[in-house]
């Protein structure tokens, strides 16, 4: 425990060495979770004077006594004119031991796009719960965003504790609520951690009202939990960004295929195939950003030079040629969506996944998912609406390698765009939403083969 | 390898990244993002230490190709002589194509006013982006990050600007995944924002990692100066000093590069990048807090000049 301490007054003078953790916090109005996220910011020395400042001299303009900590998260006029968080802010800070980057969701009507787009890039999601009220409706939907969004770590914090006399039983029974709610779901890891946002228990500093709780501080998860996925469960994928040709006079027959790795790992000699057109070759090179390296893994930005001289351009996918995602026109995937106007049957649209961009048409709604009600399905929905989650089979015009979710999360995750004025309009997750759904007749834990989710 | 692995015991496996690794293979994927699905993009280059990483990112990003983008520098007829020259000699040794909006050019006809307090970084805007019309520029990247300032913790890595480059807050896009939607009608512009997920200290602990040039100005030197609301300012034909502003010589350094009217110089020591990072990681302001005028006119400066077609 004095490690964290210790980290701490290292200060954000982090070494240079940390890795990053991309986390997003879930919590309705009065969970408390502005003062959460004050804490870790102030508590990790991540507010700066003229910002507190700047936050007092507001506080005092609008006629409140002490400093209104949410004028630190509400960046934007209207935001602070009417008292109200209109979107997803990024927030950074750091320890010693790692930086972070804090997509803060906020828990307001327009609430399910807001947390899926925070959750889409996250490796972590703190669910914050009240624990005078337990697990509510609210709850539920954050935790199946969670699933749905396929975040590795979910932290249940359950807050206020010092409202429930720091009650052992009390936390138990929502952690065991909790858990056993995420894990129909499919969601692989729950950590629960009792605390007072407020008081500052368990928050950065181990509570000395709780000694019944053996586990870390929610920072000391934070900065400890694995940011690394198990690249051995993961196909490698490499979607094609750009071809780089200088056709100078150094360089005369350079011929490179710039991207980022989106999952796996490629090595010098690899025998890969180039989707859609199929053909094979092997990995001749690989550069690492000017540099030659024998192998690269995600999420690394490189670029891989061929044996053969194929016709490859951006929007193909090189994927080893034992190990490639299916390619079809018939997409059926879990969607959420983002935008006010509705999404219809025969709607037509075009889909962009990894580097290529596609006209697509909307077949069929088969059904929509109710968060709020134990996933409960409604049948053949006439369309979509904002906020709304279903599923979608889209008819693609062209032939797409596309992994479900489950398998990677940026090969299997798509936009639907409205081809008239470029809106965003859907977000898309290739395959089933959940890992296990609900009502499912597999005994529980029956997933557990696959070793949770790999990305 | 030229890929730094962490300690695997620090990061639970040998793959992690370290944070640094992951910023740049992030800001690297934008920019080939927008070189495979734009016509015209260009680089706002100030010769401030965040453009410098720009540009840098986008020499790695493209090598052994060259950058495929001209720079855009507004010049406010205000900027440190030490900066504009470092300017033309990164332009020079990378053969780089620059572009100049001048504010002055405008001053001098007529299509500016000079503003009573003398500050000229407000004025920037129009000169961007008749520059942006007139070059039909769809993609401009911007050195912002999104820990600088409030407004711009909300702004996205891709910003669709309307025909009069206004950025309107309510009506942005959600972005997701790494899935970065650059649609736009003609006339609409993109601007884009490769650091927006760095802090200052990142921009620091990479320039000292990738060993790259700055303009001297960054490190501490001994330097006239005045004193004006509460920050050392450079005397200079822009305005400065007035009456009772009585000229010192300290020791000083930058910590942003921005119009001489508006950007304060701190008292440090830091004649080095590890002096440097030190300096910054003890310090109790942020870098706008500490240097730039022009966020404290209001609440919502910096929204407001946003929204305006400011970055």
């Amino acid at each position: 425990m004095t490690s964290t301490t210790q980290s701490l007054g290292a200060g954000p003078g982090a070494d240079a060495q940390a890795t990053l953790l991309r986390f997003a916090t879930a919590g309705s109005v009065d969970d408390g979770k502005s003062t959460l996220v004050g804490r870790l910011l102030h508590d990790s020395k991540s507010v700066l004077t003229d910002q507190l400042e700047a936050v007092e001299r507001a506080s005092l303009t609008r006629g409140q006594e002490g400093p209104d900590l949410a004028l630190l998260t509400d960046g934007l006029r209207a935001e602070r004119e009417q008292g109200i968080t209109i979107d997803v802010a990024y927030r950074y800070f750091a320890t010693a031991r790692r930086r972070f980057i804090l997509a803060d969701t906020p828990g307001h009507v327009q609430y399910t796009r807001n947390m899926v787009t925070g959750a889409s890039t996250a490796e972590l999601a703190v669910v914050l719960v009240d624990a005078r009220n337990g697990v509510v409706e609210q709850t539920r939907r954050h935790a199946a965003v969670a699933a749905l969004l396929r975040v590795p770590h979910v932290v249940l914090a359950v807050n206020k504790m010092d409202l429930v006399d720091y009650a052992e039983p009390v936390f138990a029974a929502i952690a065991e609520e909790f858990t056993g709610y995420a894990a129909s779901m499919g969601v692989p890891d729950v950590t629960a951690i009792p605390i007072s946002a407020l008081a500052g228990d368990n928050v950065v500093e181990p509570s000395s009202h709780m000694d019944w709780y053996g586990g870390p501080t929610v920072l000391e998860h934070l900065e400890t939990v694995p940011v690394s996925h198990d690249l051995a469960g993961c196909p490698p994928r490499f979607p094609v960004q750009y071809v780089i040709r200088p056709q100078s006079a150094e360089h005369p027959d350079y011929r490179g295929y710039a991207g980022r790795i989106a999952s796996g790992m490629f090595r010098v000699g690899d025998a890969v195939t180039v989707l859609p057109s199929g053909r094979t070759t092997t990995v001749a090179g690989i550069d690492a950003l000017g540099e030659p390296v024998d192998s690269a893994w995600a999420p690394q930005s490189v670029t891989l030079l061929l044996a053969d001289d194929l016709d490859v351009s951006r929007g193909d996918l090189i994927a080893p040629a034992a190990d490639a995602p299916p390619i079809g026109q018939d997409v059926r995937a879990t969607v959420c969506h983002l935008h006010e106007r509705p999404l219809r049957i025969g709607e037509r649209v075009l889909l962009k996944h990894g580097t290529r961009t596609v006209k697509a048409l909307v077949k069929e709604l088969p059904y929509r998912i109710d968060l709020s009600h134990g996933l409960a399905h409604q049948d053949l929905p006439e369309r979509l609406e904002v906020n709304d989650i279903g599923t979608v089979v889209l008819r693609t015009a062209e032939p797409l390698p596309m992994d479900p979710y489950a398998v990677s999360r940026l090969t299997g995750s798509f936009l639907l765009i409205d081809p008239a004025d470029g809106a965003t309009l859907t977000a898309g997750m290739a395959g089933e939403a959940f890992a296990a759904p609900a009502g499912a007749q597999a005994p529980a834990g029956a997933g557990a083969d696959d070793g949770g989710w790999d990305f | 390898m030229t890929t730094t692995v962490a300690h695997p015991e620090a990061t639970g496996s040998p793959y992690a990244l370290t944070h640094l690794d992951a910023l740049e293979s992030e800001a690297v994927h934008i920019f080939r993002e927008v070189a495979g699905e734009f016509e015209r993009p260009v680089i706002l280059f100030s010769g401030g230490k965040d453009s410098i990483v720009m540009l840098h990112l986008a020499l790695k990003a493209f090598a052994p190709a060259p950058v495929p983008f001209a720079l855009l520098h507004v010049d406010t007829g205000h900027n440190f002589p030490e900066v504009l020259d470092f300017r033309d000699r990164t332009v020079a040794a990378h053969s780089l194509r620059l572009h100049v909006a001048k504010v002055q050019d405008y001053i001098d006809d007529g299509r500016l006013r000079e503003r009573p307090d003398g500050t000229r970084n407000p004025l920037q805007t129009v000169p961007l982006t008749d520059a942006i019309r007139e070059l039909r520029f769809d993609a401009v990247f911007g050195g912002g990050r999104r820990d600088e300032e409030k407004a711009r913790a909300k702004e996205r890595v891709f910003s669709l600007r309307d025909e009069f480059s206004q950025w309107d807050p309510r009506r942005q896009r959600p972005e997701l995944w790494s899935l970065y939607n650059g649609r736009h009608a003609p006339g609409e512009h993109v601007r884009v924002f490769p650091l927006s997920n760095w802090t200052e200290l990142d921009v620091w602990q990479y320039i000292a990692r990738e060993r790259i040039e700055l303009p001297r100005i960054y490190f501490a030197h001994e330097r006239e100066v005045f004193a004006r609301n509460g920050m050392w300012l450079t005397p200079g034909e822009w305005g400065g000093p007035r009456d009772g502003e009585p000229v010192q010589t300290r020791l000083v350094r930058y910590r942003t590069v921005g119009d001489m009217s508006c950007t304060g110089a701190v008292d440090s020591d830091a004649t080095t990048l590890e002096a440097v990072i030190a300096e910054i990681a003890a310090s109790r302001l942020t870098e706008r807090g500490a240097t730039r005028a022009d966020d404290k006119l209001s609440e919502a400066a910096m929204e407001d000049r946003k929204r305006e077609g400011y970055f």
